[in-house]
């Protein structure tokens, strides 16, 4: 499967979840996307990552409540708990902690970490079914030194898991019990040092296998001026368009001069890498399917909260227990259709 | 092929040069070994001649290195990339991608090449290193020395003409150095490739090489034919330095010229009326089970590492675990120690003073600080274990862990390696000195039974001898040793016993001179020159030329 096929789906999922607050279409959502990658994922180490996004989404949830417990605006409704509220000293005007908790105030915090914890998990699930060294070997070739960096900034994260492991182990060979500040130092120093001489490792291996090569004669001047054009022009521009008062040439205009210039400078770089591609991933039928997948299943519910928007955010007031819309089903289905569609017929 | 003119390599901090003032030339289609104890600049030389020195590491370099005509003072490892490929010492720690193909593929993605080319390259380069069955596998998941030759095949697929490798059988088994060896010949004679390289284990590689650069401690260097240099050198193999004790000539290099000269030699050293060789290598006599394990097992997930060992270590006794890369020597020795998984099985450990008949304790049940004054295990990286910015606070924090006096660990060390300065920063030790320091720290608690992971990566023949030496004096105390290694010579020089695992298995266990002596692939040098005498080291030779029977 094409990597770019699962971003395509990941991120029509991602809009999905953002189109609503309710907590059945998110959960659904996040159920989809889980089948989807214990379906299709293989056994990899970027794969097995995936739980890791579970968790960190369940993080988020709580973060939410807590914030609003100790901290939220306490909006009013039927009181669950009445913690005492505590005052702050003058230089924190507006700010008060723990004060009543509400049911209305409660649901808001934990719809919008649901929210949020959803769009955190669509984005764990295309790392784990997409290799992300294959996903980043479809980018333009004036990218590719910034991609390769990056992958390497990926890849960097499993191995410290394992290496926090290895050292762990191997330090309880000195009698060590794993605990308190001094073990922590234990292990992160050598920890660090092991990550730090790989990576040095592997920039010597990629120099020297001839990384970043470039072409005889190119200079990077013209490159670096159309860049920097690009940049002042994004800044000018959007400067432009948000302030009223400014000239109306500054707003559209401008941004659109450093979009071309950004496109030229790119076009320019990318001509002084000559890189060439063994065997680029196909893209064909099971790719599309996929991709429409999250496509659609993103459109489905953009173009119903487009035409009605409280369709899909349930009401807080008056409370009321949230309903599934059938358009939110078949969203739901779509998403979780690849888990049995878009399989290739003889894997290479 | 690579000229070096007057070069001198001046690492940044650093008061002497690494290199000094070294003039040497290797010549198109030749096989050249670069040797020289520890520290001697070996790496900085290999790394000097395809331009990672010193626009990589930084430093300064005088004189200049021509690679193919090309200076590397105008130019950058990347613009070397399709003369020089380079492997280095930790093939694993160099892969790019994911996957055998991609990993193949990567230097001519960077070389622009076309599509059609890379596929037949690739293609070629499979069939040259026989990696064909490996084509999707994930590189994670090979053995050593099939990460080697991938390592070897994706520089080859740019063509290169030159081949640089850092120490590449170091890490592993002889039969998987045999094949990367192999391989390197075939470049070398079949297509006429330049192979540059470094090997502490001489005695695998001297053979092949045509020309040999050493390295002397101060950073100088004389290069020359193989038997003219190793004449002289300070570090040779046991080949070598069985020739010149018997005055041989011409020198030989590989077992099959030695035996041709070895015939008065093997007449001289026939056992007389007392007997052959039969007994146990060292003179010590193994006493009471230290250690004894019943029915280990070892499950890595899917993988069953270690099935049912039993294996008891005796007082006084050296023993030594051999076989294959990924046979489960490693994850045996840490399920003894405890600190490592075991799925089922009994290890346990007679504390000393116990009375024999007393059972002994497991391990895994102790507390960490408990169990190293039973078992104390020094890891395949024993880096690790260290985590203090001076060697001294290393030392007082070893002290205080063991619950040892003031000074023990220290000196336990100057005991082993003599001269390391206190001040010193851990990582800046060499291979034998943190291996020494690591050793010391283990030994503060004063176990009963040591274990080793592969002790002599990366160590020099004088450091292996010291180590050899310390493992002696550890049995002489009544301790039990258990070491897994590769290295035959080695383990000749200091094993009772030898234990051999395949798969997960025991296959053979027995005095080590019974071992080794029948192996194809274990058998020591001497062994092999001298076989049917059953002699096993220098040292034996020479002690049985001294007092005839």
């Amino acid at each position: 499967m094409h990597p770019l096929a699962w971003w395509v789906w990941a991120l029509g999922l991602g809009v999905a979840a953002t189109r609503t607050t309710n907590p059945a279409v998110l959960g659904l959502l996040v159920a989809s996307v889980v089948l989807v990658v214990m379906a299709r994922r293989a056994d990899t180490p970027w794969a097995r990552a995936f739980p890791a996004y579970l968790v960190l989404g369940a993080c988020i949830v709580v973060v939410r409540v807590v914030f609003y417990v100790v901290v939220g605006i306490k909006t009013p409704g039927t009181v669950l708990i009445d913690l005492p509220r505590v005052a702050l000293p003058g230089w924190a005007v507006g700010v008060e902690l723990l004060g009543p908790v509400t049911l209305t105030g409660l649901l808001v915090a934990v719809y919008g970490g649901l929210r949020l914890a959803a769009l955190v998990i669509c984005f764990g699930a295309a790392n784990a079914l997409a290799n992300p060294r294959r996903a980043l070997r479809s980018l333009p070739a004036s990218l590719h030194q910034i991609g390769t960096a990056v992958v390497i900034a990926v890849s960097v994260t499993p191995q410290l898991v394992s290496s926090v492991a290895d050292v762990r182990r191997a330090q309880r060979l000195r009698g060590q019990d794993a605990r308190g500040v001094g073990a922590l130092v234990a292990c992160a120093v050598p920890v660090l040092q092991d990550a730090l001489d790989r990576s040095l490792d592997l920039a010597a291996s990629m120099d020297s296998r001839g990384y970043a090569r470039a072409v005889p004669g190119s200079s990077g001047r013209q490159v670096g001026g159309l860049l920097l054009l690009a940049l002042l022009a994004a800044a000018l521009g959007t400067y432009g368009l948000l302030d009223g008062t400014s000239p109306p040439w500054m707003g559209v205009p401008v941004l659109l001069v450093g979009g071309v210039a950004a496109v030229l400078g790119s076009v320019l770089a990318g001509r002084q890498v000559t890189r060439t591609r063994y065997r680029p991933d196909p893209w064909g039928g099971p790719e599309n399917l996929v991709a429409a997948c999250g496509v659609s299943a993103a459109l489905l519910l953009v173009v119903a909260t487009a035409t009605d928007p409280a369709a899909l955010d349930p009401s807080l007031s008056p409370l009321s227990w949230p309903s599934l819309p059938p358009v939110a089903l078949v969203s739901v289905l779509l998403a979780a259709a690849p888990a049995v569609i878009g399989l290739r017929r003889s894997p290479r | 092929m690579i000229r070096f003119e007057h070069v001198s390599v001046t690492y940044p901090g650093a008061i002497d040069p690494t290199l000094r003032d070294v003039s040497v030339v290797v010549p198109e289609g030749e096989m050249c070994l670069v040797v020289g104890p520890t520290g001697a600049g070996k790496s900085t030389l290999l790394r000097a001649s395809c331009g990672l020195v010193p626009h990589f590491t930084g430093g300064h370099l005088e004189g200049r290195v021509l690679v193919d005509g090309r200076d590397t003072r105008t130019h950058q490892p990347r613009d070397l990339a399709d003369v020089v490929g380079v492997v280095a010492q930790d093939p694993s720690s160099g892969f790019v991608t994911d996957t055998v193909e991609e990993e193949l593929a990567y230097g001519m993605e960077q070389l622009g090449l076309p599509p059609a080319v890379m596929r037949k390259r690739v293609e070629e380069v499979m069939d040259l290193l026989r990696l064909a069955s490996l084509r999707g596998r994930p590189l994670a998941d090979l053995s050593g020395g099939e990460q080697q030759r991938v390592a070897i095949g994706a520089v080859m697929t740019s063509h290169p003409r030159v081949l640089v490798l850092d120490e590449p059988t170091s890490a592993l088994d002889p039969a998987a150095a045999e094949d990367v060896l192999a391989a390197l010949t075939r470049l070398v004679h079949d297509l006429g490739m330049t192979v540059l390289l470094s090997e502490h284990r001489l005695e695998r590689v001297v053979q092949y090489t045509d020309r040999i650069i050493s390295l002397s401690p101060g950073g100088t260097a004389t290069q020359g034919a193989p038997e003219s240099v190793l004449r002289a050198s300070v570090v040779a193999p046991p080949i070598v330095e069985l020739g010149r004790l018997a005055g041989w000539e011409p020198l030989p290099l590989s077992v099959r010229d030695a035996r041709r000269q070895a015939a008065p030699l093997r007449a001289l050293l026939q056992p007389g009326p007392r007997g052959g060789l039969t007994g146990s290598v060292s003179a010590r006599e193994a006493g009471a089970p230290v250690l004894v394990a019943r029915d280990v097992h070892v499950r890595h997930g899917q993988v069953h590492a270690v099935r049912g060992v039993d294996l008891r270590l005796r007082a006084g006794e050296v023993t030594a675990v051999m076989g294959r890369n990924g046979a489960g020597k490693s994850s045996l020795l840490w399920a003894l120690q405890g600190a490592g998984p075991r799925s089922r099985g009994s290890v346990l450990v007679h504390a000393p003073g116990a009375r024999p008949t007393a059972r002994g304790q497991e391990p895994a049940q102790l507390s960490p600080a408990n169990t190293r004054r039973l078992i104390a295990l020094v890891p395949q990286n024993p880096t690790d274990l260290l985590y203090l910015d001076t060697v001294a606070h290393e030392l007082e924090a070893s002290d205080r862990q063991s619950g040892a006096r003031t000074g023990t660990t220290a000196d336990l060390l100057t005991h082993l390696a003599p001269g390391i300065t206190p001040d010193a920063h851990p990582r800046d030790l060499s291979e034998g000195q943190r291996l020494a320091l690591v050793l010391a720290i283990q030994l503060s608690a004063d176990p009963r039974v040591l274990l080793l992971d592969e002790p002599t990566r990366g160590l020099d023949y004088a450091t292996k001898q010291r180590l050899a030496a310390a493992l002696a004096e550890h049995a002489g105390a009544g301790g039990a040793t258990l070491l897994s290694s590769h290295d035959v010579e080695f383990v000749a020089e200091c094993a009772d016993r030898v234990v051999v695992l395949a798969d997960g298995e025991v296959v053979a266990d027995g005095a080590a001179r019974e071992i080794l002596v029948a192996s194809p692939t274990f058998a020591p040098q001497v062994a092999k020159i001298l076989h049917p005498l059953g002699l096993l080291t220098l040292t034996e030779v020479r002690h049985t030329l001294g007092a005839p029977a």
